[in-house]
């Protein structure tokens, strides 16, 4: 059975919304996080489609590049939020104003 | 001979490294013997090149190394030698040895007795790199270096406040000076790409008429800087502020000479400018002339030596401007063994004195000075023009020179003789001459000098008295004249006189000194003031510094205190602090972007990319 390619970057244009979505409109850090990976996989989608579609190993290469980066990113900012979780017994981000101008 | 001239300025160098570098452990009188002995062996050094000069013809260069050397300018460090540049030498090596020596006694006991004789020879190796250097780019260097010199000396007591402005009045006057050095290199150098002596006179007939009337001008500039004439002349008499010595050695018998030298080392483009010896002239005639007039006005021994010194350079630059350069010449070798003799004379007098200078205060000191009376009279006699001192032929040959060039300027220049033997005589008079004004300030009787002080008087006078011969005019060879020439391009010569005519000239010459040792002595036996003859305008030096002052200097300050106020505090630090506040208010505005919520951070972020995406569709569709 062949999908055609418009269908996955359909699909990853519904994530990518969905995960923009999330993000904006969130409060708990964890789930924000959630809705980046969201995002970043929506990308890796089309990533992927159009290596495929283009014959292209280069967009499957970028792929990786962007989970292990996504990877660290996640191990980084979990930290950050446990860190602060510890401090403040939250992970509200709308309470982290410290740093305004 | 190279080695011998080459000599000649190294060993002063020496002196000042040896004086330098060997710390203040020495002693005085170790000072003292390192730096007298280093002038004295330059000048037998002198000595030496002269003899063996003796034999050349023509003009010797001894090349060292070169110094600049960019495109078309090469400037070698090289010494020209010929009879001008030996003359000179021999002068200033002479005298600058027998006030070395002078000093070691006179200055004995100041606090910076070391730094005294430091700056005395690097003063000597400055003034004979001008004097023998080949090109004019070095003759620059040594220019300064004299300047400089001149500076550190006249401001030597540093903590009296006139001493120190004085020094810088004379710096000042000088740079004012070193501009018309400096615009005549430029010019010389834009139309001849040469700066060496012997390139300039090579190619000088290749300079438009309008040129070298630029040149010449140029130059007066430099030499009315450096030898103090109108209308730069008023920073030497604040330069006696300086040490005695000092102002015997710089500011009478050498450095103020510089201006002369270089005026009569450029004689061939002088000859180009008809127009510019007769600025020449002038200015040397008016000199001599008002620096007369106010010498008999001045109540301090050093100050109307001072105005003397510039009355007489103004005949030198006046017998440069008549085109009669071995005449300036003359009076400038016999100004400096006179003027050295009466300025050391009236140092002696001073130091007996213990600092006296006020004229009104001493009086009668003939008995107490048995050295340095006679050899004052001698000098005093010497420089009033009476026969047959130096003074007198030296004198004549300009007098007569001017007799023949231009009947005003005789004029002139014989009524300066008249009033040179009248302040000389009325110094005379109240210095030594009538009783003793002395007594109430001081605790005992004056006292003679020791003889390294009374040595150099003795054999000043000697070559006072003497020093005609050099150049006797019935001599058929005109024996200097005959020798200086040798580097002189001369104008078109001034009619010969007749023998009857020179000898009534002389006769005039000397009843116009006589006239005014008559009138003086007259006018000031038993007398030290005299308010109907000390004219304020003259004691005022005609009121040149308060014309300077209203002219330049206020309205220069107004200037700067407007630039201080207005410029200053409101354009440039408005621009300055107008921007810092720009910056300041638009941060405070943009501050508020920054919630500190993500959300917002996000909001934008998303916006920003949607917009360039929409761009780049837009673009690519």
């Amino acid at each position: 059975m062949n999908v055609p390619a418009a269908w996955y970057l359909v699909l990853a244009a519904a994530l990518f919304g969905i995960g923009a979505f999330g993000f904006l409109t969130r409060r708990s850090a964890i789930i924000m996080f959630m809705c980046v990976e969201l995002m970043l996989n929506a990308v890796n989608l089309t990533f992927v489609t159009f290596s495929r579609t283009l014959s292209d190993v280069g967009g499957q290469i970028s792929v990786f590049f962007v989970m292990v980066v996504a990877a660290a990113e996640v191990t980084v900012g979990l930290g950050i939020v446990v860190a602060v979780f510890r401090r403040r017994a939250s992970t509200s981000v709308d309470e982290l104003t410290e740093m305004k101008g | 001979m190279g080695h011998a001239a080459v000599l000649i300025v190294l060993l002063p160098l020496v002196g000042f490294l040896a004086i330098l570098f060997n710390g203040k452990g020495i002693s005085e009188r170790a000072t003292g013997v390192v730096g007298t002995a280093a002038v004295g062996l330059s000048f037998v050094a002198t000595v030496t090149t002269f003899v063996l000069y003796l034999r050349h013809e023509g003009q010797v260069t001894v090349n060292l190394f070169t110094w600049l050397n960019v495109d078309t300018l090469h400037v070698p460090v090289a010494l020209l030698i010929d009879p001008l540049a030996l003359t000179m030498c021999l002068f200033v090596t002479g005298i600058s040895t027998l006030i070395h020596l002078y000093s070691t006694a006179y200055m004995a006991g100041e606090k910076d007795f070391r730094k005294f004789f430091l700056y005395l020879n690097l003063f000597v190796f400055s003034m004979l790199l001008l004097v023998l250097a080949n090109n004019l780019v070095l003759t620059f260097v040594g220019w300064e270096g004299v300047g400089v010199c001149s500076y550190w000396l006249v401001s030597y007591y540093f903590t009296k406040e006139s001493a120190a402005s004085a020094g810088k009045k004379a710096f000042i006057y000088n740079r004012v000076g070193d501009l018309g050095l400096l615009s005549a290199m430029f010019l010389l150098f834009t139309h001849l790409h040469t700066l060496t002596y012997v390139g300039v006179f090579q190619g000088a007939s290749t300079l438009s008429p309008t040129m070298a009337t630029l040149i010449v001008l140029s130059l007066l500039v430099a030499a009315a800087g450096k030898s103090a004439q109108i209308p730069l002349f008023n920073w030497l008499p604040d330069a006696m502020e300086g040490p005695t010595p000092v102002s015997a050695l710089i500011h009478a018998a050498t450095m103020v000479t510089a201006g002369v030298f270089l005026l009569v080392r450029m004689s061939p483009v002088l000859t180009l400018s008809a127009d510019g010896r007769h600025v020449i002239a002038i200015i040397g005639g008016l000199t001599a002339f008002v620096a007369a007039t106010i010498a008999t006005a001045q109540k301090d021994i050093k100050k109307v030596l001072a105005f003397s010194t510039v009355s007489q350079i103004g005949y030198m630059v006046l017998a440069v401007g008549i085109g009669d350069y071995t005449a300036a010449i003359f009076l400038m070798v016999a100004h400096a063994f006179f003027k050295a003799l009466l300025f050391l004379g009236s140092g002696s007098v001073i130091h007996s004195l213990h600092g006296e200078q006020d004229m009104r205060k001493m009086g009668g000191l003939a008995k107490f000075l048995p050295l340095t009376f006679p050899t004052f009279l001698l000098g005093w006699l010497t420089i009033s023009g009476v026969p047959p001192f130096a003074g007198f032929w030296a004198k004549g040959a300009i007098l007569s020179s001017a007799y023949s060039a231009n009947k005003l300027l005789y004029a002139l220049a014989l009524l300066t003789a008249v009033l040179t033997a009248y302040y000389m005589t009325r110094l005379f008079v109240l210095t030594f001459r009538g009783e003793q004004r002395f007594a109430a300030s001081m605790t005992d009787a004056p006292h003679e000098s020791p003889w390294a002080m009374t040595l150099p008087l003795v054999v000043l006078a000697v070559l006072s008295v003497f020093g005609g011969v050099l150049d006797l005019p019935w001599m058929h060879a005109h024996t200097m004249a005959t020798f200086v020439s040798g580097s002189i391009v001369s104008v078109t010569p001034l009619a010969a006189q007749s023998a009857g005519l020179q000898i009534t000239l002389a006769v005039v010459d000397a009843c116009a000194a006589l006239l005014g040792l008559a009138a003086a002595f007259t006018l000031w036996r038993g007398r030290s003031e005299r308010p109907g003859l000390e004219l304020s305008f003259f004691e005022h030096v005609w009121r040149w510094d308060d014309a300077y002052d209203a002219v330049i200097g206020r309205p220069l300050t107004t200037v700067a205190t407007v630039a201080g106020s207005v410029v200053e505090d409101q354009v440039i630090d408005g621009a300055v602090m107008g921007l810092a506040q720009t910056v300041t208010r638009s941060s405070v505005g943009l501050r508020k972007i920054q919630t500190g919520f993500v959300r917002h951070y996000a909001l934008a972020m998303f916006f920003g990319l949607a917009l360039i995406v929409v761009y780049l569709v837009a673009r690519v569709g």
